[in-house]
């Protein structure tokens, strides 16, 4: 077989597993959740044959695995859909394979397979315990299958995405993971919680998506294709979008539409303003929120972005200033960064922070793209995929773990939040370790972890082409994320247990631990595939092998910034320096936060999300109610609709009536009714005739029977 | 020396007063009688043919000896129903009998 | 005028005349004695037509049977309260123009016939109608079975007019 058929392969497994399970294997958990990790581990074959094929062609950029189909005839020419691998893809798809893999067996201990049935769990709730020999033990979620089954679609969505050579089948591979994403955050649909955020997910990521797909139409308008190679590699057709104005003033097209494909990303990866949606997500189950919102879904905002650089960054050059898309996108990125930050300073919910998190780094990741260093975020998106999934499925496993605790005491606690927890170091070591490396990576912790190497990256770039504003804000959201990920560590598994439960919290199942060791391996060893060239020391010692790999995706393969040590000081210094204070700060902390009292009113500030939520609220989601209960319902439906259907009624009553009155009553009725009282009042006449007197009859018998002699008589006298 | 058409025109006119009598009377009986004058009228006539036209052939007196028969048994038959119907009744004006109506 | 016409002329004028009479006396008794009158004509008339045993068989049976049984049907249904009552019903207009031109139509008809002015021939000196008669009411190749007829219908009338005119007994 060759790779270019291997690659059509990559997304079809998880769809068939939906399928299946769908259909026929609801009952039954083994079967279903062998289907689901089935999938995942064919697709991840696929994925890892496909990727080693991959890094061994050289330029792969120039020569990438590609495979076409036509689809759609229109007019005279077809409009074809196919696979296409270049280094970026091949890296996304590496790290994509592992991370769906790694979540899909977690799920299965995540959702207590094996564990008895609990007697008051229902379909759409979170299963709370069953009752095993006198005290409680959780129990298996009664929706098992459905989830499985909803993971391996959304896999679809991801790998098609992931793969396809145009916008459009990359826009649907969008669009599924966006109702896969619904469907996950509501799972639990019994919860309005649940469903409320399912719904505010939805719906504000479907703001991003109208605006990427007014961005895909103009973008076939303009050029008359959505192929990634016929676009993006073909240096005229850029500049001549570069230089051809568009309606609005001071964006050429390809400013346009890389704003309004940018639009989309904010959506999908929860930038500021579009934020709103990921935290409220972490309704879901733990697993989602690993898979969606830190390895993949979110991810494939950033991947988009990254894939259509070329025209984002059309007209800039290396060292000149960024035009107005690049830099609406710096802005944007690292507003968010910093933004998202300071609220994860305050969250009390394990993965609330971690949400906060997410939206951070990928700030970093837009803002790394914003100033054109297009591998560094590359790099980014790829090891905090790592790292991420790593923390959030630590999340998980320690929320297990102090659900456990609770069953075992009975106490009423929240298990997520972390002012309830303490000490978990003793009770969940697996847990604390691979939670450990995952936090310190997103840190940046120098040297062993992947994230420094990324963030250190970024940095540099910020530095060396002298976007100090981003610089300063990027280093600014370091700091505060080596803080609050310190904060989460400590509160979580240093100290003393704050609760009876979280004294009595256990470790997880292997399948829940096993993934976490995988993803600590990759979260500590990914970073060392990027060091750069130039770097003191180590430079020298590991090919810097993803600089070249990926930038050769580009058509001109952007140099490596030069060496500075600034940036690398700063990147070690607000790393280090955060983790130290934030372990200061709270290795002491009992109930209450001890940054409230400082902080005093700016805490409430952040700790409500600088109310966006609100101001949202009153802005946008009231006035569409009040549009659609008042307008929409009460007017157009009930008066303008109904009223209609009403007249028509009535006019109908009126013309049946009319009819009725006027024509079928009078005269058909009355025609049938004449007839009859004609006959009865010739009768009537006709019937004095009959009068019982004999010599009438017999005056009548004689004039008849003489009428001949009359005639004849008649006849004489003429 | 008296021609045939004396007798049929006295027969004529007894038959038409015998029908008037038939038409116009109000009691029963009166109408019984007349129609004795119409029988008689229609025996003068068959006696008057057979004595002019066929006087050796004995059947027109023959026939008129049916008449008489036939007279005789009508005016019976008649005559009982009319006093059954005035024991009913209580009336034998003709005009008062007409049950046989609507 | 020969004396037969005389006769024939006096007596017809005497049959017309108590015929119109017995037909408009509203007196019931009156008009069946003018009844007996007309009959007594016609039995003349017979004569005059050498019908002479019809002439008796008419005196006894119309005269002497139906005539009286007339009168006897007269004085049982007589109705005390009403002696002198209106003797013509409604219709009489109409049974008066009937009767007359029927009666001119017969006349007229007859006027025409050819042989209407024939005169009676000579009928034979020898003849005995009596017995001619009898002998053809009861031969086979005659009129014997008319005859018995006409006495099975009387048997009839007779059993009838006994059943109808019998009072009405409870039970019957």
């Amino acid at each position: 077989m060759t790779t270019e058929i291997l690659i059509w392969l990559i997304p079809l497994p998880p769809l068939l597993a939906f399928f299946l399970i769908l259909l026929f294997t609801r009952r039954n958990h083994a079967l279903s959740h062998t289907l689901g990790v089935g999938a995942a581990f064919l697709s991840w074959l696929l994925g890892m044959i496909v990727f080693l094929a991959a890094i061994g062609v050289e330029h792969l950029g120039e020569q990438p695995f590609t495979s076409s189909v036509g689809w759609l005839p229109l007019g005279s020419d077809v409009f074809s859909v196919g696979v296409l691998i270049d280094p970026l893809s091949a890296v996304t798809l590496f790290f994509v394979a592992w991370t769906v893999l790694m979540i899909f067996i977690y799920s299965i201990g995540y959702h207590n397979f094996g564990q008895p049935k609990g007697e008051h769990d229902v379909p759409g709730l979170p299963p709370h315990g069953a009752n095993q020999h006198g005290h409680g033990v959780p129990s298996v979620e009664p929706m098992y299958a459905r989830f499985f089954a909803f993971i391996a679609l959304f896999a679809f969505g991801m790998f098609t995405l992931v793969v396809s050579d145009n916008l459009l089948t990359l826009f649907v591979g969008w669009e599924i993971m966006g109702l896969c994403s619904y469907l996950l955050i509501g799972f639990w649909y019994a919860k309005p919680s649940a469903r409320a955020a399912a719904i505010k997910a939805f719906i504000t990521t479907r703001v991003g998506d109208v605006f990427m797909l007014l961005g895909i139409v103009a973008l076939y308008a303009a050029t008359g294709t959505l192929n990634f190679r016929q676009i993006l590699y073909s240096p005229e057709l850029l500049q001549q979008l570069a230089s051809t104005p568009s309606v609005i003033a001071g964006l050429s097209a390809a400013g346009l539409i890389g704003l309004l494909l940018f639009i989309g990303a904010v959506g999908k990866s929860a930038q500021w303003p579009l934020h709103v949606w990921l935290p409220d997500a972490m309704e879901g189950p733990t697993p989602v929120s690993a898979m969606i919102h830190a390895a993949t879904m979110v991810s494939a905002g950033v991947y988009m972005v990254l894939r259509m650089f070329p025209l984002l960054s059309a007209g800039w050059e290396h060292g000149a200033p960024l035009n107005t898309t690049m830099t609406v996108m710096a802005f944007i990125g690292a507003f968010t960064a910093l933004f998202a930050a300071t609220i994860a300073l305050t969250q009390k919910d394990i993965k609330r922070v971690l949400a906060y998190s997410t939206i951070s780094q990928l700030g970093y990741m837009i803002a790394a793209l914003g100033i054109g260093a297009y591998v560094a975020a590359a790099f980014h998106l790829v090891t905090h995929a790592f790292f991420k999934a790593l923390l959030f499925l630590g999340s998980g496993s320690v929320i297990h773990g102090m659900e456990h605790g609770v069953l075992h005491t009975g106490e009423h606690i929240d298990p997520q939040d972390m002012f309830n927890m303490g000490g978990l170091r003793n009770r969940m070591p697996i847990t604390f370790w691979t939670f450990l490396i995952g936090g310190l990576s997103l840190s940046g912790f120098p040297l062993i972890t992947a994230g420094f190497w990324s963030k250190d990256e970024i940095l540099a770039d910020a530095f060396g082409n002298g976007h100090l504003l981003v610089f300063i804000t990027l280093a600014v959201a370091a700091l505060l994320t080596a803080f609050y990920t310190m904060r989460q560590i400590t509160l979580t598994f240093l100290g003393a247990p704050r609760t009876q439960a979280a004294e009595h919290a256990s470790e997880s199942v292997r399948t829940m631990t096993a993934p976490l060791l995988v993803l600590a391996v990759f979260a500590i060893g990914a970073g060392w595939v990027g060091i750069p060239e130039h770097f003191p020391g180590l430079g020298g010692l590991l090919p810097g092998w993803f600089h070249e790999f990926v930038g050769g995706t580009l058509v001109a393969n952007p140099e490596a910034v030069a060496f500075s040590i600034e940036p690398l000081l700063v990147s070690v210094g607000v790393a280090l320096g955060g983790l130290t204070l934030g372990w200061l700060v709270y290795r002491k902390a009992a109930e209450a936060d001890p940054l409230r009292k400082p902080l005093g009113a700016i805490y409430g500030l952040l700790e409500n999300k600088y109310y966006f939520d609100e101001l949202y609220d009153s802005l946008f989601v009231q006035p569409a109610k009040r549009l659609a209960e008042g307008f929409s319902y009460m007017f157009l439906d009930r008066q303008v609709i109904d009223g209609a259907l009403h007249r028509v009624a009535q006019a109908g009553l009126s013309l049946g009536s009319i009819f009725r009155n006027y024509f079928d009553a009078p005269v058909v009725n009355g025609f049938g009714d004449l007839t009859g009282s004609l006959t009865q009042s010739f009768g009537r006449l006709l019937r004095k005739v009959q009068t019982g007197q004999v010599q009438q009859y017999l005056l009548f018998v004689a004039l008849l029977a003489f009428g001949g002699l009359f005639y004849y008589l008649l006849s004489v006298l003429q | 020396m008296i021609p045939l058409s004396w007798y049929l025109y006295l027969s004529a006119g007894l038959f038409g007063l015998g029908l008037y009598a038939v038409l116009a009377r109000k009691n029963a009986i009166a109408i019984l009688m007349g129609v004795e004058l119409m029988l008689n009228a229609v025996n003068i006539n068959i006696v008057a043919f057979w004595r002019y036209l066929t006087p050796q052939n004995m059947s027109g007196q023959a026939f008129a000896v049916m008449v008489f028969a036939v007279a005789a048994a009508e005016v019976a038959v008649g005559l009982a129903l009319v006093i059954s119907v005035y024991r009913r009744r209580k009336t034998v004006d003709a005009s008062e009998i007409n049950l046989m109506k609507w | 005028m020969t004396a037969e016409q005389g006769v024939f002329l006096f007596i017809s004028f005497v049959i017309l005349f108590s015929a119109y009479a017995m037909v408009t006396r509203s007196n019931l008794v009156h008009a069946a004695l003018f009844l007996v009158v007309t009959l007594f004509g016609v039995a003349v008339v017979f004569v005059l037509l050498d019908a002479g045993f019809l002439a008796v068989v008419q005196v006894l049976v119309y005269i002497g049977a139906i005539a009286i049984l007339m009168i006897f049907a007269v004085m049982l249904t007589q109705d005390n309260a009403a002696k002198e009552q209106e003797s013509l019903n409604t219709n009489y207009g109409w049974a008066l123009l009937l009767s007359a031109l029927f009666a001119f139509a017969l006349i007229v008809m007859l006027g025409q016939w050819q042989d209407a002015g024939a005169i009676a021939p000579a009928l034979g000196a020898e003849r005995d109608t009596v017995v001619e008669l009898g002998a053809a009411l009861v031969s086979p190749a005659g009129y014997v079975i008319p005859f018995e007829v006409a006495s099975v219908l009387l048997l009839a009338a007779l059993i009838g007019a006994l059943v109808v005119a019998r009072p009405q007994k409870k039970g019957m």
